[in-house]
């Protein structure tokens, strides 16, 4: 069984008296110890899913599909259940971590602070204890716990975060863009940080980052988001080096392979402004930014299609011909 | 005879905008139910304070040929009873809206005006100019009003005016605290460079560019300081500092407490002034929220 | 485990030591001399440069000859050059003297300090109350943003804000004095002694500052429920709510202590406003404080004992704030030194 599993996830926020799609039918399986990158531009709904999964999302947001965290509906779940799962069951590393922790109460007692919740045998004092482990085991000292988040700096923060969602234990680690906003030396560290724990204790984690060549380095398998939607999904370095749909391959082209000359002299990045996500009319939602677009994207809206053994993409070109009107 | 096709000039562009922009902000204050009580209630007593002349007969209010007699509870010839002289209640509070609302306007125009000058001035002129100015303002900010309006009406002479600038002096800090902030921000606009670079003058920056993108700012601002200077203006009259000679509310509330109308239990003389006050800047302070509701961009979406 | 390459800088930058606490304190002290001095400036001038003669003021409505006016300039020095007389003033001040009250014909000083208690009595309870009923409400009606316990609080925090104190208190009186339920007027019941005493002025304290928290409370309430809902949107609650964290958790750990220190600093501020409900609570239920004996002062007017008021509240608003500026660093640790 998955340990994380979508089932036709979707995701509308209501603003304005209009509801705007975000997320448009996700389905995406992790199994126990597994790790998925999931890639794509700002604004295509990557956070969006990741707090699905632990229903955070905020009371304008429709939710849609199922969220099956060890079987279990997330969606569905009773609000006491739901709490119990939460950080427990799986924990997320945010998006930037100066706003993400409290900037008024210590790291060591927001560390602790789930310990205490979720463990009924931990008292005050232990938990501080195991605060300080927590921290070592990310690398920074254990006094750091008695330090306010202004007093850290990105990439010791970020580290903070790390130790925070690893402290119940969980199966899961959803880590969104952990290493956005820091500088490329930390980025590698913190990276690998995440790697080793993860693969050390055998948990499970989504990644998300809009860098394909990260999480090709650190994930199994990576699935690739455009408006809304997985277009691409595959074994990480598949998926990285020889993507079928464009999307994918763009945004693999937009990353140079450090040392590679071929990709220095290859086309970067993508032209055109990212979809409108309220309005999208028929055909294929990349077509406008498709730069091998046929006449037939104009109307066939692809869902994903077997791309190859164990590999599925959502473009007019990997469909068998006959399925094409 | 045009030959060329219609092609408006820049300012008629500006003010096709501005209406737009008008009427969006009407939408944007529509969705606030309590801004439409306020602004019907503040109409209403507008339209009562003009109207005052035609309701009450000039001798209605005399302490000597009062029409009534003294301390009548209300009746259908007085519905709201009479004071100690005899002089009906509802025709005091009618003509007491006139000074009252009048006091409140000009004392807000007053602060604001100060205000906004200091304000757009310290934003504007960084450096040690914008900070002495500062400096001023934050100095004022902790100084306890009521006391420094007391003082100044107590060496000025007694009368409205007197008021009127003992209100607007105290009550401008708040004003340029938040037109500072507001021009600081303005200022950091790219064509605010730009203009500075075609060789604009720092009246020129000041006045077409900064006070424009102010003003809705200051319109909020100016409706919430209404409210608090109508009870200023009572509050002052109530300690005994204002003009002797013209019926106001907190004037009438004086002279209640100074008859007796307290200890003697009284209700209806102190009832119909005080409820108007409250009324009045309940008004206003509704429609000040929802200017500020209606102009700030994030409760736009009705978030 | 292996440690990782980079080890981490010591995670305590910018805590303070000894040189910077004093730098911070030196600062705010000067700040707090500054104003003190500008104060002490203004209210000298305010009442001898406007328009006007202090002695013709003093004596006001009365009929009084050209002689007794000399008298009366002599005998406060108003006779000297102004250089002289500021002079004088200054150096009164620096003894504590601030002039002789004309209509108590006793020392300005020795009035305060007599109904200095009974004030700080009134407004102390006064305020205390309204900030934790403002703050109490003020997260509640944040937290059910737009629901019926919203609209009532911020519907009635909005009346109670718009009703002018001292007619607040008016009606207060009006109603208890036909009920009898509260005294309402003076603080003490003449002759009682002992225990009783206490629950006497208690007794008394009532109907003041239930006014003054009235009119008060709603200013904290507004400051705090927007305070608390510009934090509502804020990643940090969302990580808590993600570790499993109760709603009511998420709001007094996390969400409250972030939305105090704005409030606090407003509350601070807004001090002057509490002298100001003080001086007309105190007017109305003729209670022996420094509002009551501010208001007699204006009667006359007594000009030595307002001028003296006005210094002694406006230092007590600047020190009040002082206290604030030394105080706010223990409640954000973003500003500690
Ligand atoms: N609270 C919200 N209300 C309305 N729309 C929202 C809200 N949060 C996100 N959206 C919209 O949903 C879409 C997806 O947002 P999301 O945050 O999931 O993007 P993302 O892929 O994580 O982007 P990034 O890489 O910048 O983090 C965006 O178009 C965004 O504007
Ligand atoms: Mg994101």
């Amino acid at each position: 069984m998955n340990h994380l599993e979508t089932r036709g996830l979707t995701v509308a926020y209501r603003a304005g008296g209009r509801e705007v799609p975000a997320v448009r039918g996700v389905d995406l399986a992790i199994p126990p110890g597994g790790t998925l990158g999931l890639a794509g531009e700002s604004g295509c709904g990557k956070s969006t899913v990741a707090l699905a999964v632990l229903r955070l999302l905020p009371a304008t947001a429709r939710v849609g599909g199922s969220v099956l965290l060890a079987g279990e509906d997330v969606l569905t779940m009773a609000w006491g259940r739901l709490r119990a799962v939460r950080w427990a069951g799986a924990s997320i590393v945010f998006q930037g971590a100066m706003h993400s922790l409290n900037a008024v109460r210590r790291v060591g007692d927001q560390i602790a602070e789930p310990v205490l919740l979720h463990e009924s045998a931990e008292t005050p004092a232990s938990a501080a204890r195991r605060a300080a482990d927590l921290l070592e085991r990310v690398g920074l000292p254990p006094r750091t716990a008695a330090a306010y988040p202004h007093e850290l700096s990105g990439g010791q923060r970020q580290r903070v975060m790390i130790a925070m969602a690893l402290a119940c234990g969980p199966r899961l680690v959803i880590a969104d863009e952990p290493t956005t906003a820091l500088d490329v030396m930390v980025q590698a560290q913190i990276l690998r940080l995440l790697k080793d724990l993860v693969a050390r204790n055998g948990i499970a984690m989504m990644m998300i980052s809009h860098d394909l060549s990260v999480l090709a380095d650190a994930c199994d398998r990576l699935a690739v988001m455009y408006a809304g939607r997985i277009v691409e999904e595959g074994p990480a370095r598949q998926v990285f080096a020889d993507a079928r749909h464009p999307y994918a391959a763009a945004l693999g082209a937009a990353f140079p392979v450090v040392g590679d000359p071929a990709s220095r002299y290859a086309p970067r990045g993508l032209a055109g402004d990212p979809p409108d996500p309220a309005g999208s009319g028929t055909g294929c939602s990349f077509r406008p930014r498709c730069a091998v677009a046929e006449d037939r994207c104009a109307y066939v809206d692809p869902a994903l299609w077997r791309a190859g053994p164990d590999r599925s993409a959502a473009c007019v070109r990997v469909l068998p011909s006959e399925e094409v009107l | 005879m045009s030959g060329t096709p219609a092609r408006p000039s820049p300012r008629a562009l500006a003010r096709q905008r501005r209406r737009l922009a008008l009427s969006g902000f009407w939408r944007r204050y529509r969705r606030h139910r309590a801004g439409l009580l306020g602004l019907a209630g503040l109409v209403l007593f507008v339209l009562l304070a003009l109207a005052a002349p035609l309701l009450v007969a000039p001798g209605d209010l005399s302490v000597t040929r009062a029409p009534h007699d003294a301390y009548q509870p209300p009746a259908p010839a007085h519905p709201l009873g009479t004071d100690n002289f005899g002089r009906s209640l509802l025709d005091l509070v009618v003509w007491g809206s006139r000074v009252s609302l009048t006091v409140g306007f000009l004392a807000t125009l007053v602060s604001v005006g100060l205000g906004t000058l200091v304000g757009i001035t310290a934003g504007h002129y960084r450096g040690v100019a914008g900070a002495v100015l500062m400096r001023v303002t934050d100095w004022f900010l902790v100084l306890p009003t009521l006391v420094l309006a007391v003082a100044l009406a107590t060496v000025l002479s007694r009368s409205t005016l007197t008021i009127v600038i003992a209100i607007g002096i105290t009550a401008w800090p708040t004003t340029a605290r938040l037109v500072r902030a507001q021009t600081l921000a303005v200022e950091a606009r790219p064509y605010i460079e730009r203009s500075r670079a075609l060789g604009g003058g720092h009246t020129h920056i000041m006045l077409r560019h900064v006070l424009p993108n102010v003003l809705p700012l200051v319109l909020a601002q100016t409706t919430l300081l209404v409210a608090s200077s109508i009870i200023a203006e009572s509050t002052l009259a109530f300690l005994g500092l204002g003009d002797p000679g013209t019926v106001s509310w907190g004037g009438t509330l004086q002279d209640a407490r100074r008859a007796g109308a307290v200890s003697s239990g009284v209700w209806w003389y102190l009832l119909p002034p005080g409820a108007a006050i409250a009324l009045v800047a309940l008004s206003f302070t509704l429609c000040g929220r929802a200017v500020e509701g209606a102009l700030d961009p994030r409760s736009r979406e009705g978030r | 485990m292996s440690a990782p390459s980079a080890a981490p800088a010591a995670p305590d930058r910018g805590r303070g030591s000894p040189r910077r606490i004093a730098v911070y304190l030196a600062g705010r002290l000067l700040g707090a001399a500054a104003s003190m001095a500008a104060v002490t400036v203004t209210a000298f001038f305010l009442f001898r440069v406007l328009p006007g003669d202090p002695v013709r003021t003093m004596t006001q409505g009365r009929a009084v000859t050209e002689a007794q006016l000399d008298e009366l300039r002599r005998q406060y020095g108003l006779d000297k050059p102004l250089g002289e007389q500021f002079l004088d003033y200054c150096s009164g001040l620096l003894r504590l003297d601030l002039g002789v009250s004309y209509q108590y014909r006793a020392p300005v000083t020795e009035l305060i300090a007599e109904r200095l208690w009974p004030t700080v009595l009134l407004a102390g309870t006064g305020t205390l109350l309204a900030a934790v009923l403002g703050l109490w409400l003020g997260t509640r009606a944040a937290w059910r943003r737009g629901r019926v316990v919203d609209q009532v609080n911020t519907g009635l925090a909005l009346t109670l804000w718009s009703v002018p104190t001292f007619w607040l208190g008016l009606l207060l009186i009006v109603v208890f004095a036909g009920t009898g339920g509260f005294p309402t007027g003076g603080m003490a019941t003449p002759g009682v002694r002992g225990p009783a005493a206490a629950l006497d002025v208690a007794h008394h304290m009532v109907l003041p500052v239930a006014t003054m928290v009235a009119v008060v409370y709603a200013q904290y309430l507004m400051i705090m429920r927007s305070s608390l809902l510009t934090e509502m949107g804020s990643d940090y609650l969302v990580t808590a709510r993600a570790k499993g964290l109760r709603d009511a958790l998420v709001l007094r750990r996390h969400a409250v202590p972030n939305a105090l220190l704005p409030t606090v600093t407003l509350v601070f501020l807004n001090l002057g406003q509490v002298v100001a409900g003080a001086i007309l609570v105190e007017t109305v239920f003729s209670w022996p404080g420094l509002g009551q004996l501010f208001y007699q002062g204006l009667r006359l007017p007594d000009l030595p004992l307002v001028q003296g008021l006005f210094v002694f509240f406006s230092a007590g608003v600047i020190l009040m704030n002082l206290l604030a500026d030394l105080v706010y660093p223990l409640l954000d640790p973003r500003v500690r030194v």
